[in-house]
């Protein structure tokens, strides 16, 4: 799997609110008794929310005590899986497709314009301290390429004049709106569409 | 091409909304409770009749899978677990049945547990996936509410609850084994078969393991009955196929259609034709990322099933199909999925945690012509030591497209890299990656 650093500054102390204890909970009682392992991945993600989208060692540790199970295999899995970000990030975290699907339909111009308008590297946050981007594999939205992951949603359908006013948008504090930017509203083929007409017109 | 009243996704566009009244009106959850009653022994026999084969990319036939189940419920719990975890490049299916199908998906878990003795249902979806996800949630909020999920299902005297489990962005845990262990809460490393799952799977107990749109095309299938699902393809390639097109295609789009549909004929009708026109076609990868491309001559006339990919050494797979035109350097296309598998080997094999750099870092060679003449035979090589010798089919997966590449592209190759060794040029560097050429005159 990828490499992944992990931070140098690590926060002492990690706790889970009371709101995200009742969401741990929650989870934990979706798999049978005494197989509470099952919720480590929800946990580290509610964890990775709570502390401004990054995962500290404390709150590996916190959740292997949590789960009654062995800290080295909850680092196991924070390290395994590429959405657990082991060191801090934008507020804005960019994840730019570029695997070949995107790639075909200019991805890499995309990267251009991160690397341009953001920072020169990966994973290192922009000046006004509000954004970091990365390269990850397949997102799954292949037939609305090129896009990128911000946060929870997906942006799609962009080229490099969109994403520059993507990024402007947050520079300048303004909402910015998910989904595709050629106003598609599914995986329908945006001209010429043959198939399913009888609902489209209904 | 396909009949819109043949078609089981009616809604793959959204036009109708996905909430639980509309689908209702579409026909979900019209008669659940009838199907039920006709027994399992009905329902996997009806899937048998129907040659439904498994959507996720290994085709295996969906009422065999079911009927593998142990009949009786004995000291363990059964399982079924839902596939979610769509992370193949080219494949983005399953992802608009979560948007917009939730209630097919549903159904199809209530009927697909009955069937297998399952009173827990886990659906794996990919952690990216997070709206999807909500949204399911949301559906399976209003099925509980409506009584059609929790005790007595539907009216179908059966006991079911649906949970979500997220994943978190690795592609191995699509592999059904790895899936069972990062449900489990470990890093998601395949298991060596056998055991199957089927018998001993999840928390060591029978657990039934299918895709998205496998389970979400049943409730359709006994609905109308397997005779109409087999009338659609032909022979074991039976029923209709949600095909996402994607690539240097004018319309990139998802939509479903008969097995057996001409590639030209979804690319040209569905997909507006080619970037430049069909003349300026380069290859197609036919079934998401891990399948062996096909050359224009090929894509003239092959039909999209499972057997004719396989006939043409490749294979149907998700379904996800990548055009790529001319304006393309084929080598760096296969050079950047050589790549994804290199970043997604979980590392447990040998072979393939090695291999899959080493065949990343040839071909990117080899696409701004650094390779040396000898390098594109090894190349194969080292596919070939991949592929076969790991726990999953991973490693057939990274292999299988570089040999695409080799097979129809050598020529393109061998242009580009024509150099000899350094070895042979007679300077003797004991530092040269090429060393082994020396062998013979170490004898």
């Amino acid at each position: 799997m990828s490499i992944k650093k992990i931070s140098k500054d690590q926060p002492e102390n990690f706790k889970f609110n009371d709101k995200n204890l009742e969401a741990a909970e929650k989870v934990i009682s979706n798999y049978p008794k005494g197989k509470q392992q099952s919720a480590v991945m929800a946990l580290l993600y509610i964890a990775q929310r709570q502390n401004n989208n990054w995962i500290p060692l404390s709150a590996m540790k916190y959740i292997a005590r949590y789960l009654n199970m062995p800290y080295i295999k909850v680092y196991e899995v924070a390290t395994f899986y590429t959405m657990y970000n082991l060191a801090p990030v934008g507020e804005y975290f960019f994840q730019v497709c570029t695997t070949t699907p995107c790639m075909l339909r200019g991805a890499y111009k995309l990267v251009d314009v991160c690397k341009s308008k953001i920072s020169q590297n990966e994973n290192v946050i922009s000046k006004d301290g509000k954004i970091s981007w990365m390269e990850v594999e397949c997102l799954g939205a292949c037939v609305n390429s090129p896009m990128i992951q911000i946060n929870d949603d997906y942006f799609e359908d962009l080229d490099e004049k969109k994403l520059e006013k993507i990024i402007e948008n947050i520079q300048h504090g303004q909402k910015i709106k998910p989904g595709s930017y050629k106003g598609r509203k599914s995986a329908e083929p945006e001209n010429n569409r043959v198939t399913l007409m009888d609902s489209k017109n209904a | 091409m396909l009949e819109d009243k043949d078609r089981i996704f009616k809604n793959l566009y959204n036009d109708l909304g996905s909430d639980l009244k509309s689908s209702k009106e579409r026909g979900d959850w019209s008669n659940t409770k009838d199907i039920c009653e006709k027994g399992r022994d009905w329902i996997i026999k009806e899937i048998k009749d129907s040659q439904l084969r498994g959507r996720g990319g290994a085709g295996f036939p969906t009422g065999l899978k079911w009927s593998f189940a142990p009949k009786e419920v004995g000291s363990r719990p059964h399982y079924l677990v839902i596939n979610a975890d769509e992370s193949e490049p080219g494949t983005c299916k399953d992802r608009d049945i979560l948007r917009f199908e939730p209630q097919k998906l549903i159904e199809g878990c209530l009927i697909a547990s009955y069937a297998v003795n399952a009173h827990v249902c886990y659906i794996y979806i990919r952690g990216e996936y997070i709206s999807e996800g909500a949204n399911l949630q949301k559906a399976i909020d209003e099925a509980y509410k409506d009584g059609l999920l929790g005790k007595n299902a539907a009216g179908s005297g059966w006991d079911l609850d649906i949970y979500i489990h997220y994943g978190a962005g690795a592609y191995i845990c699509g592999e059904e084994t790895a899936l069972l262990e990062s449900l489990e809460g470990k890093k998601g490393q395949p298991r060596l078969k056998p055991p199957f799952p089927a018998l001993i799977g999840l928390y060591g107990c029978p657990t039934i393991i299918n895709n998205v749109e496998t389970i979400s095309v049943v409730p359709t299938i006994l609905r109308k009955g397997a005779k109409w699902f087999s009338s659609l393809g032909r022979e074991k390639n039976t029923g209709t196929k949600i095909y996402c097109i994607s690539g240097n295609v004018n319309n990139p789009c998802n939509v479903e259609e008969e097995m057996g549909v001409p590639l030209k004929d979804l690319i040209e009708k569905h997909a507006g034709g080619v970037v430049g026109g069909w003349d300026n076609l380069k290859a197609v990868i036919p079934g998401g990322s891990s399948m062996p491309l096909l050359p224009k001559h090929i894509c003239d006339s092959i039909k999209m099933d499972f057997d004719a990919c396989a006939e043409n050494k490749t294979g149907l797979g998700t379904a996800g199909i990548v055009v790529i035109n001319n304006d393309q350097d084929i080598i760096k296309c296969m050079a950047r999925i050589a790549r994804f598998y290199k970043h997604e080997s979980c590392g447990q094999c040998t072979p393939c945690r090695e291999g899959s750099g080493w065949m990343w870092r040839m071909l990117e060679r080899m696409a701004i012509g650094e390779a040396s003449r000898e390098e594109v035979d090894m190349l194969m090589d080292v596919t070939k030591q991949i592929e076969g010798h790991t726990i999953c089919a991973f490693g057939e997966g990274s292999s299988w497209p570089v040999q695409g590449l080799l097979r129809h592209f050598k020529k393109e190759i061998e242009e580009r890299n024509n150099f000899n060794p350094l070895v042979n040029t007679g300077q003797k560097n004991p530092y040269l990656v090429d060393q082994h050429l020396l062998e013979k005159d170490n004898v």
